[in-house]
């Protein structure tokens, strides 16, 4: 006890002698210091490093081109649409072939129910529900993310993600945030919830929390194959086979430009209101570019990021295929519980342009956005319209007799982009940040711009007369 | 050695580290970008966990590999670029350098760009002698055309270091041998010290007496205590007093379950 | 806060550099934990730093110190002084 005393009272006289000194000597050791190990540095490498003069530096060369004021953007722009182009067109087939044989286990699956003489309600509840949304999840999200996921891995690997940042920074100063929230939002394209978490690399705590609340506006891997789905039916669906990649690839690239405008847009708005603040600095350090490692980037992309969120996505949609399948058919009254639900959402749901039925199928999406479509067309088949849906113009006229027009897709296209995190992202918010508050807003932010821009538009085209 | 080692246990829980026993622990310090996490891949291989720091939003991951028998938990610090601790990545890594007592501590540095990486490891070799340098990306220095006399590195550095291309395998079996020798005892090294100028040379040489009066000695390095009072780091020396007194209550702790 | 005036002729402030001109760092007017990360990135007196483009408005910059790229915005790199190689 006395030993602890005797060094307390060392202590101070030490923290006050050290003090003394530091003032003394005009604060200039905390600096003198550095700049001295950097001596010392500079000193070791003089000693032991040769370096050749003038060799070509690529990754110089690469940034006049990938940073220039004129390619630098047009660049960015092209990667972005190139990506998914390739990840659509090269989705299609798998797609069709997994779907193919999917649908098919169904009717095997269905004849062994009928074999056994299992009751109806049982047959509907794991085959009709729980089995064909899972079917319906891995067939429209397994190929496009096993696409999707190495390409941008790639792209990181490369090291060309810093440049994005690069280029844009000064877009987020004038929002008063950070250039590297352009990184978190390349992470958000892969899952909203990494996204979030990827915003530690923001120093300063406002300008972080303007990157987790806005993270959402990027849309995940679990909304693109929605976006592509709905895309492909209302906006390629009369083109030529090998114009509709393309074109589904403008729509997204159109879909995502709308989403980096709305992020500057609350960026700048929360800067000005809830988040007050000047912007701080921004320190980004661009390494020279690497050639990936196509191996290693396959492996990482598949085992990191494509089983990790298809297996989040299976574990949603069963238990989420199966309540699907028994609300809308267990009746009250007439109709069933979904269509009572879908009833009572109708009149705000048809002022945003969707109907009940969209609308409830992102309510039930909340824990993974990957199960909204897949709910949406369980919904509709239930509601009496039984067809076999193994081709996109069946899935139209499904949708066309549920009275879709192109208002509906699109309005239903950019709720989809808009609307709240999925419930991991919003826990991983709560994480993040720590506070209750911040994590509702995170969900209260994209929930009203969401009403707000469907809302608009809705009632523009309808005003105008340009819609039903 | 018991009771030192009790307490490094102590010190260790406390960052969220649970070692068995005869298990040694690695730090993995390092800049951004200088290809830390493949290396940390590349020894642990699958046999990794991944969490948060206790009560930080900054990742850890502990890994762990075997190596003539002898099984070592790694543990991946923050990429920092100092560890002067202004920000709480930093402060973790040192901290854990500091107080979590690592056995050895390997220090990933960047081949093309080694003055700025440097910088980090004669920080850390101020705080712990105990220190294998991995100096990565020899493949990408090689095309730059940078050639490095790494004999004459270690030497001048006096502490092991190892070339290694992690990204192609290459190098890392020499590391892990490495880390055996230092880890366990078998190879003394004696890190360079750090020259500073006159003027702090000469402060230091006022403050380093006193600090040895503290009795922090036995596990702190007095110069690099005396260099944190110049820095006006109170923070850290609040730090020191909190771990120590953590240190203490513990062992008084485990004697008192020994003498019952 | 705008960057310190130099204060002697010779010297400029480092965001006045142009594209592919060299200098060495004299004296940095930041403050905190800017001033600190910078200082840790090899941003100290004496140091021979490089601009080596600029960003698509003129901001931010990025110079090459010690072997590797880092990116500054305008107004921070005007509150480091150098001298002119």
């Amino acid at each position: 006890m006395n030993n602890t005393i005797i060094g307390h009272n060392l202590l101070i006289e030490l923290k006050r002698e050290a003090q003394k000194k530091r003032l003394a000597g005009g604060n200039i050791y905390a600096d003198k210091i550095v700049s001295d190990i950097f001596t010392n540095a500079e000193d070791i490498v003089h000693k032991n490093v040769v370096r050749k003069d003038k060799q070509i530096n690529w990754s110089q060369k690469a940034d006049n081109i990938l940073t220039s004021k004129i390619t630098g953007y047009p660049i960015m722009l092209l990667t972005l649409g190139a990506i998914l182009w390739i990840t659509i067109s090269g989705a299609n087939v798998p797609s069709a072939i997994l779907a193919d044989v999917l649908f098919r286990f169904q009717d095997v699956l269905t004849g062994i129910f009928m074999y056994l003489g299992a009751p109806d309600w049982l047959h509907g509840v794991l085959v009709l529900g729980a089995y064909r949304s899972l079917a319906w999840v891995v067939s429209v999200m397994l190929p496009p993310m096993a696409i999707f996921f190495p390409l941008f891995t790639l792209l990181e690997d490369l090291g060309y993600l810093p440049r994005v940042s690069f280029n844009l920074d000064h877009i987020f100063k004038k929002a008063k945030a950070c250039g590297k929230q352009s990184l978190t939002m390349c992470m958000g394209f892969g899952c909203n919830a990494a996204g979030v978490i990827s915003c530690r690399i923001i120093d300063s705590p406002r300008e972080r929390l303007i990157a987790i609340l806005t993270n959402n506006f990027v849309p995940c891997n679990g909304r693109f194959p929605t976006l592509i789905a709905i895309g492909m039916i209302f906006g390629a669906g009369n083109l030529a086979l090998h114009l509709q990649s393309a074109a589904v690839a403008g729509i997204i690239t159109g879909m995502i430009l709308i989403g980096i405008a709305v992020t500057f847009i609350v960026s700048w708005t929360l800067s000005r209101t809830l988040l007050k603040g000047e912007a701080s600095s921004m320190v980004l350090e661009l390494p020279p570019y690497r050639r990936p490692k196509i191996l290693a980037v396959l492996y990482r992309s598949f085992i990191d990021r494509t089983i990790f969120v298809l297996r989040r996505a299976v574990l949603v949609a069963l238990p989420a295929g199966a309540i699907t399948w028994l609300v809308s058919n267990v009746y009250v009254g007439e109709i069933s519980i979904l269509a009572h639900t879908a009833n009572f959402l109708d009149p705000v749901a048809l002022a945003i342009g969707l109907d009940g039925f969209i609308l409830l199928a992102f309510i039930l999406g909340l824990p993974a956005n990957e199960i909204v479509f897949p709910i949406l067309i369980m919904s509709y088949l239930s509601s009496g319209y039984m067809i076999e849906l193994d081709s996109l113009t069946d899935l139209q006229i499904l949708l066309v007799n549920n009275g879709w027009t192109w208002l509906t897709a699109l309005c239903t296209m950019l709720f989809c982009l808009l609307h709240w995190p999925c419930a991991t992202t919003l826990l991983t918010a709560l994480k993040e940040t720590g506070s209750k508050k911040w994590s509702f807003l995170t969900f209260l932010i994209p929930t009203g711009v969401a009403f707000l821009v469907c809302f608009i538009v809705a009632q523009s085209a309808r005003l105008l007369g340009l819609a039903p | 050695m018991g009771d030192s080692s009790v307490s490094h246990r102590v010190l260790r829980e406390h960052f969220g580290i649970n070692t068995k026993e005869n298990q040694k622990v690695i730090a993995l310090a390092g800049n951004p970008n200088v290809g830390k996490s493949t290396v940390f891949n590349a020894l642990t291989g699958l046999r990794q966990h991944t969490g948060n720091w206790p009560g930080k939003t900054v990742d850890n991951a502990q890994g762990i590999f075997t190596y003539k028998n002898n099984s070592f938990l790694i543990v991946d610090l923050p990429g920092t670029y100092s560890i002067l601790a202004r920000t709480v990545e930093e402060e973790i890594a040192r901290d854990f350098i500091c107080f979590g007592q690592p056995d050895v501590t390997i220090v990933v540095l960047d081949a093309t760009s080694l003055e700025r990486n440097l910088n980090l490891a004669l920080q850390v070799m101020e705080i712990t002698s105990r220190v294998v340098i991995c100096l990565n990306l020899i493949d990408e220095a090689k095309k730059k055309n940078i050639s490095i006399d790494y004999a004459g590195l270690e030497q001048e550095l006096g502490v092991p270091v190892v070339p290694t291309a992690a990204r192609e395998g290459i190098g890392l079996e020499d590391l892990k041998e490495e880390v055996y020798q230092v880890g366990l005892g078998f190879k003394k090294v004696q890190p360079r010290k750090t020259h500073y100028s006159p003027e702090i040379e000469e402060a230091l040489a006022a403050l380093i007496p006193k600090i040895q009066d503290l009795g922090w000695g036995e596990f702190l390095n007095p110069r690099w205590i005396a260099l944190r009072f110049l820095d006006g780091d109170e923070k850290l020396i609040d730090n020191i007093v909190r771990h120590l007194s953590l240190k203490a209550g513990q062992s008084l702790n485990s004697e008192v379950e020994i003498a019952l | 806060m705008q960057g310190a005036k130099p204060k002697n002729k010779s010297q400029i402030t480092l965001s006045q550099i142009k594209e592919g001109s060299a200098c060495t760092i004299a004296e940095l007017h930041l403050e905190g934990l800017l001033r600190r990360r910078i200082m840790d990135l090899g941003f100290v007196p004496g140091t021979a730093v490089q601009c080596v483009r600029k960003g698509p408005t003129g901001d931010p910059i990025a110079y090459t110190v010690r072997g590797t790229t880092i990116a500054l915005r305008k107004e921070d790199a005007a509150k480091i002084n150098v001298f002119m190689a």
